[in-house]
């Protein structure tokens, strides 16, 4: 069976990179609150899947597997890509790779590779380009929007460009020096650390603040303000953003629709700030 | 103002708004969305100026993790085309750009909602095995973030910039805060439906632990991401299933997973 498979499963050529590489320049294009970049990781996935795949039940499980939750700094998700497609392509070929194998990679790459990326692109190189541009710009030069339009996207492609195949590189070397149980190793080590990125994104990609004052005590003339923010970090920083996931986790096996749990979210936000709960 | 010009500010503001949600080639920046204004309308020079003053101010603009920026294109785009066409000075054109960055917020906040429907939408397409359809959706997605820029551009070159301002100040702030408020902790339904997808229950110790580490620490996500590594390495190592030495030691994992399975079962029966 393998054999016949084998046969079947195309082999990823360069041209399926480069045509991974141009459709990962629109990402985010249906960014969306319930699975960020999940439906541009799957369009982008979409070349390989179809050199991978032939037409069929496989290749529309291969499609359903990435239309996941994706978000990550959208350069740095050019080497995610690469891996990706190395391991759906080694898969085929009949490597026992599964489905937690690679949302366990996917998930346990985006956000550390995210906490390089918006430093480095957001943080440093874009103010720095812009500032710069800004300030040729002010004396009414044409060239400051040029110099910062050309030399960001010219680093950006690139980037892009040698994110994918380097990624499409190591997963493909990873996968081939893989023996044993090493596969089974893998899995579950990247289930591991996926989980333990999602428990580190909870914290600290949630927005919670709750300005609303509690208590105002006055003492030799010094007014000490507590509000609910403080009291919940004293519990536990963090507490409140996890005690939303895991209703929300609760809500969803209950299979309560996500756009339903985002619009009520939406509501509870607006009511929220109204009555002086939340704030910015 | 002809109308050749009115066509080509549309396409400018159409292409600042798909590049204000990919954040890729940067048509959303004021030193470039101005600046083309400023060239299609005939003053280079005006719209150098202003993009110039705007990028300065909107230099900290980022989507750094999962939060939004103000949005750089609606507050560019406008804000040009009413210092050169309604004789606003640069100054009035700074002091609107602001409230336009968050109207463009609020404006992009429901499109990227109206996009959760095209993932399930996309979700049976992908059962249909229908990659064209996919296709499709992902370019719709882009062409609504486009014409969320293109629209209000055109409202404003038919109207005065009076009813611009006045129509700004009638959204209460109760809203658009609170928009803003949901849209920092909305980020949760992601997130859940990720866990949900990964976790087995013997693994979410493994989530705690990079829960409170990252709630209690001042680490970096970086410093997070090989401590992560590093643990299920160590998890891995001494994980008793892999040691085919043998006294049961696979046994026993066997069994790890059947209970996990039935407590599974149990949960989800309550």
């Amino acid at each position: 069976m393998v054999e016949i498979k084998n046969n079947m499963a195309g082999a990823i050529t360069k041209k399926d990179l480069n045509a991974a590489f141009r459709r990962s320049c629109i990402t985010q294009a249906a960014w969306n609150y319930e699975r960020m970049h999940g439906l541009g990781f799957c369009y982008e996935m979409i070349p390989a899947i179809k050199r991978i795949y032939p037409a069929g039940p496989e290749r529309a499980a291969a499609l359903k597997r990435h239309n996941e939750f994706m978000n990550s700094n959208p350069y740095m998700e050019a080497p995610i890509l690469g891996v990706t497609i190395a391991m759906e392509e080694k898969r085929a070929q009949g490597a026992p790779i599964d489905d937690a194998a690679i949302d366990g990679v996917k998930v346990g790459m985006m956000g550390p590779l995210a906490g390089v990326g918006d430093p480095i692109f957001w943080g440093t190189l874009r103010p720095v380009l812009a500032a710069f541009g800004a300030s040729l710009a002010a004396t009414k030069s044409i060239m400051g929007p040029i110099i910062f339009f050309v030399a960001w996207n010219v680093i950006r492609l690139g980037f892009r460009y040698w994110g994918v195949h380097f990624g499409y590189q190591q997963g493909t070397n990873i996968v081939n020096n893989l023996k044993g149980n090493l596969l089974q190793k893998l899995t579950e080590g990247a289930s591991i650390l996926g989980l333990f990125i999602m428990g580190v994104l909870v914290p600290r990609w949630t927005t919670m603040k709750f300005p609303m004052v509690v208590s105002r005590v006055t003492t030799n003339g010094k007014t000490t303000v507590t509000t609910l923010n403080d009291i919940f970090n004293e519990l536990l920083p963090g507490l409140m953003p996890l005690l939303l996931t895991f209703l929300v986790m609760w809500l969803l096996k209950r299979k309560v629709n996500a756009i339903w749990i985002i619009f009520g979210l939406f509501i509870v936000g607006i009511l929220g700030y109204g009555i002086g709960l939340f704030g910015i | 103002m002809n109308a050749f010009q009115a066509i080509l500010v549309l396409i400018v503001a159409f292409i600042a708004g798909c590049g204000s949600v990919l954040d890729e080639a940067q048509f959303h920046r004021p030193l470039v969305a101005c600046t083309l204004i400023g060239l299609v309308l005939g003053h280079l020079s005006t719209g150098l100026v202003l993009g110039s003053s705007l990028e300065l101010i909107a230099l900290g603009w980022m989507n750094v993790g999962a939060a939004m920026a103000p949005d750089a294109a609606l507050a560019s785009v406008i804000s040009a085309v009413m210092v050169i066409n309604s004789g606003l000075s640069v100054k009035e054109g700074i002091a609107i750009a602001i409230p336009l960055a968050v109207a463009g917020q609020v404006l992009t906040i429901l499109v990227r909602t109206i996009t959760a429907f095209f993932e399930h939408q996309a979700d049976k397409f992908a059962e249909n095995d229908n990659p064209r359809g996919i296709e499709f959706l992902q370019l719709t997605g882009l062409v609504l973030q486009g014409l969320r820029i293109a629209i209000p551009t055109a409202l404003v070159l038919l109207v005065s910039p009076k009813v611009v301002q006045q129509g700004l100040e009638a959204v209460p702030k109760v809203i658009t805060n609170g928009l803003a408020v949901a849209g920092g902790f909305i980020v949760v339904v992601g997130y859940a439906m990720v866990i949900n997808m990964m976790a087995t229950r013997y693994l979410m110790p493994f989530f705690f632990l990079g829960f409170l580490l990252a709630a209690v620490s001042q680490l970096n996500l970086i410093a997070l991401g090989l401590m992560g590594l590093c643990i299920a390495i160590v998890y891995i190592q001494l994980a008793p299933k892999y040691h085919n030495g043998g006294h049961g030691g696979s046994d026993k994992a066997g069994k790890t997973e059947d209970l996990d399975d039935e407590l599974e079962k149990e949960l989800d029966d309550f």
